[in-house]
């Protein structure tokens, strides 16, 4: 096989490499060349170096149902995908600005709830979301910042153009893979990065720890950050350690922490040591089984309320999750506005709200045109593409809507683009979404470009690691 | 450095120092093996019962053939096999990462793998050497790499620690192999006896030579003991000489220097001493006659009580 771009075929979808048979767009044109250049024996050795790199380096993710081979190679495809650092710097600007408001929102939520007060939102819909915790109210954390580490998916439509498809605010993953797409590219490709000037990103750790290290409640230098796990089974496990690693901090499980007059310690071989910024990477209620779930084992009985008193900065606070709804996600467009007196950079995805009786109408008549996206479900678990669904699913959805509206959106199916992924006998084309990472402490922060996640299966829409996604390299490149 | 971790970096070290001891014992035993007349039956048995693992080899197999051996140390999953301690130092050193060297991690990964495709085939005599040789030197390529990278600081001492103690008890095995378990009788021949009694017993020196390779001592012991190879001389090199890295006195006293760096060692120190004390006291020329095993089995046990007294003063409480 070698790479013939004429005969590579996207249909009608948006191809990001690829403007018409033959033709790559500007910023791909050296790499669409230099693939073309490689022999067969060329391609698939790259690939099977990128393969043992990733086995070398341990490179791993864990599948829940694969009992006994608890981790796995990260499934990765060699061809990195390209977007023109223009079209990045607007973007980015719109992640700062879209993380920006909503830690306002959230800090509005837990204080001085005007947003209610205006009805710009019904006061129900936050309320009874599974996210809302109560015992945040009152809560004023550093800088009102609740929501320190998000992580954004972006899509692109037909028109090429970059939406919100969701924000990730409670424990978003996905980062140490981003890391680690670029040292296996640098490693097996080298030839690559010639002809290009491409932004580096391995800042990100760096950043994340002047990030925590900014909400600090004891001022110091080097203030003690732990990254808290939920141990080595959790199927983010490597990437917990990787950013421990990488930020010189810690990596603690529940176990390892004690709370002793509402401070945080750790268990060290030298006795007990202060702790001042926990990382989690538990869901809130886990975190403290005195609070949230008594029953949990993965967290620190005591630690809520160490945060509640100032004693140690939980990134993201708890509660923060509020604003990870697919439900409030339809209003930020509207909290930009009202927090920030601004206009979107980026724009939603269209979408109904079943709790609204005419949208849900339409939803309910347009079921097998539509996306079904439960409010508070992540890993792209229990959703319905309509398109895609037998008869059975559909009613079934259908019910599951009547039943309980307020936890149900829809949105159009939505034709993702496409980049060009190395299969056995030819380049194809294969769906993508992005999720870049943006800090907010006393600044804020977007990564360069971000993790792209790349359906493996033909005609796929299904980017989830944990449901058989790959992913890629990305690359902000400049004019130069 | 956290408890927790201090406990999986020492035992990620003790599992990288027993694969590479048990290597070595397999494959002194191996050329052994070539070096004695063939009418010899070769106690495989012992090989499991050095290693404390014979109630579980012997409710596996019926017979104590060398496969059997081979296959229950090389490869099968039962806690004792070269394999599963790769798996299990790649396991500790999988979830040690945060503190651990890149590269480090990277070799023991490759070496797990490595040894994941290929330890079966030390099962047949024609592989085995040149499978335990490149198992024992990837073992010490990642030691050497820690060596060099690695600060001085507590996770390095809990490494030095899990591998000197890991060192201290594989040698007095060893030990063990020779001492009478294997050959009963070959066992002695040592430098009272005349030398008519070694031209009697042409194959003691040659056991005692494989001990002393299969330790990698054989060349060092030459040039520091200068006798020629004699039980009384090995066994005494092997358990008391001080310089020697992988005599057990050399050992225990590497651990003394680690210990001061840690913060509350005066109950681990303690046994150190007592067991230096205990080890340096044996007269070995007399203990050959009569109680090297018991000598032996106490010393394994005040080793033991080393490892629970780190266990008791730095890592988590069992809950």
């Amino acid at each position: 096989m070698r790479v013939n771009w004429k005969t590579y075929n996207p249909g009608s979808f948006y191809d990001e490499i690829i403007s018409s048979p033959g033709y790559a767009r500007k910023p791909a044109r050296r790499l669409a060349s230099l693939l073309r250049s490689l022999t067969h024996e060329e391609l698939q050795q790259k690939k099977m170096a990128a393969e043992l790199a990733i086995k070398t380096m341990g490179i791993s993710f864990t599948v829940y149902s694969d009992a006994g081979n608890i981790d796995r190679e990260w499934p990765f495809d060699i061809i990195p995908r390209i977007i023109a650092e223009k079209e990045w710097n607007h973007t980015s600007a719109g992640l700062k600005q879209r993380l920006r408001a909503l830690n306002c929102f959230i800090h509005d939520v837990y204080n001085d709830q005007k947003i209610f007060k205006d009805k710009l939102i019904p006061k129900e819909l936050i309320l009874n979301s599974g996210n809302f915790r109560k015992q945040c109210v009152g809560i004023k954390p550093r800088f009102d910042v609740w929501a320190h580490i998000c992580g954004t998916d972006l899509i692109k439509d037909a028109d090429g153009k970059f939406y919100v498809l969701e924000d990730n605010l409670r424990v978003p993953s996905g980062v140490s893979y981003m890391l680690e797409n670029r040292r296996v590219t640098k490693r097996v490709f080298p030839e690559l990065f010639e002809n290009y000037n491409i932004q580096p990103v391995t800042e990100y750790p760096n950043q994340l720890f002047d990030t925590l290290a900014a909400i600090s409640p004891r001022p110091s230098e080097y203030p003690e950050v732990v990254v808290l796990t939920p141990g080595i089974f959790n199927s983010a496990y490597f990437e917990h350690s990787f950013l421990a690693q990488r930020m010189g901090a810690e990596l603690v499980e529940g176990s390892d922490l004690v709370v002793e007059k509402d401070k945080v310690f750790m268990r060290t071989v030298d006795g007990l040591s202060r702790v001042d910024v926990v990382y989690r990477r538990i869901d809130d209620l886990f975190l403290d089984p005195s609070i949230f779930n008594k029953g949990s084992v993965l967290g620190v009985s005591g630690l809520f309320k160490s945060w509640v008193k100032g004693n140690v900065a939980l990134a993201n606070a708890p509660g923060a999750g509020v604003a990870d709804d697919k439900i409030i996600y339809t209003y930020v467009p509207k909290f930009i506005k009202y927090y920030l007196g601004e206009d979107p950079i980026l724009p939603n995805v269209t979408s109904y709200l079943c709790v609204d009786k005419v949208q849900r109408q339409y939803v309910l008549q347009n079921l097998d045109k539509l996306v079904i996206k439960p409010a508070n479900e992540s890993g792209g678990y229990g959703m319905l593409i309509g398109p895609q669904a037998s008869k059975k699913e559909l009613a079934e959805f259908a019910r599951r809507i009547k039943a309980d509206p307020r936890n149900y959106m829809a949105q159009p199916l939505i034709a993702l683009s496409t980049v060009p992924i190395l299969g056995d006998r030819a380049v194809e084309p294969r769906h993508v979404d992005l999720r870049p990472f943006v800090l907010q402490a006393d600044k804020t922060y977007v990564t360069a470009g971000g993790l792209t996640r790349v359906a493996m299966v033909k005609g796929s829409y299904i980017v989830n690691s944990s449901q058989g996604g790959g992913s890629k390299d990305t690359w902000i490149v400049g004019d130069d | 450095m956290l408890s927790r971790v201090a406990e999986r970096v020492y035992w990620q070290a003790r599992y990288l120092e027993r694969a590479e001891n048990t290597a070595r014992m397999l494959n002194v035993f191996s050329t052994l093996l070539l070096d004695l007349p063939p009418r010899t039956k070769l106690g495989w048995h012992s090989l499991v019962e050095i290693t404390g693992t014979y109630q579980a080899f012997d409710a596996k197999y019926k017979q104590a053939s060398e496969r059997n051996v081979m296959r229950f140390l090389l490869v099968d999953n039962n806690g004792h096999s070269v394999l599963d301690m790769l798996a299990q130092t790649r396991e500790n050193a999988r979830t040690t990462r945060e503190i651990m060297p890149t590269e480090a991690f990277e070799q023991i990964n490759n070496l797990y793998y490595f040894a994941k495709e290929n330890a079966a085939s030390g099962v047949a005599r024609g592989p085995r050497h040149e499978l335990l040789e490149e198992i024992i030197s990837s073992c010490q390529q990642i030691s050497g790499l820690m060596a060099g990278t690695m600060s001085r600081g507590e996770a390095y001492c809990f490494i030095r620690l899990g591998r000197s103690l890991e060192r201290a008890d594989m040698t007095t095995r060893i030990v063990d192999v020779g001492s009478g378990n294997l050959l009963p009788a070959l066992g002695r021949a040592d430098s009272n006896e005349d030398a008519a009694a070694d031209v009697h017993e042409p194959y003691a020196s040659t056991l005692w030579m494989n001990i002393l390779r299969s330790l990698s001592a054989y060349q060092m012991y030459r040039q520091h003991v200068k006798h020629r190879v004699n039980a009384v001389d090995v066994v005494a090199y092997l358990l008391q000489d001080e310089e020697f890295p992988r005599a057990t006195t050399h050992a225990l006293i590497t651990l003394t220097h680690v210990l001061k760096k840690l913060p509350n060692n005066t109950k681990v120190a303690k046994q150190v001493d007592k067991t230096l004390r205990f080890v340096q006291k044996g007269r070995v020329d007399l203990l050959l006659d009569n109680g090297l095993l018991k000598y032996i089995d106490d010393l394994q046990m005040e080793i033991a009580s080393i490892h629970q007294k780190i266990a008791d003063t730095w890592f988590l409480p069992n809950k």
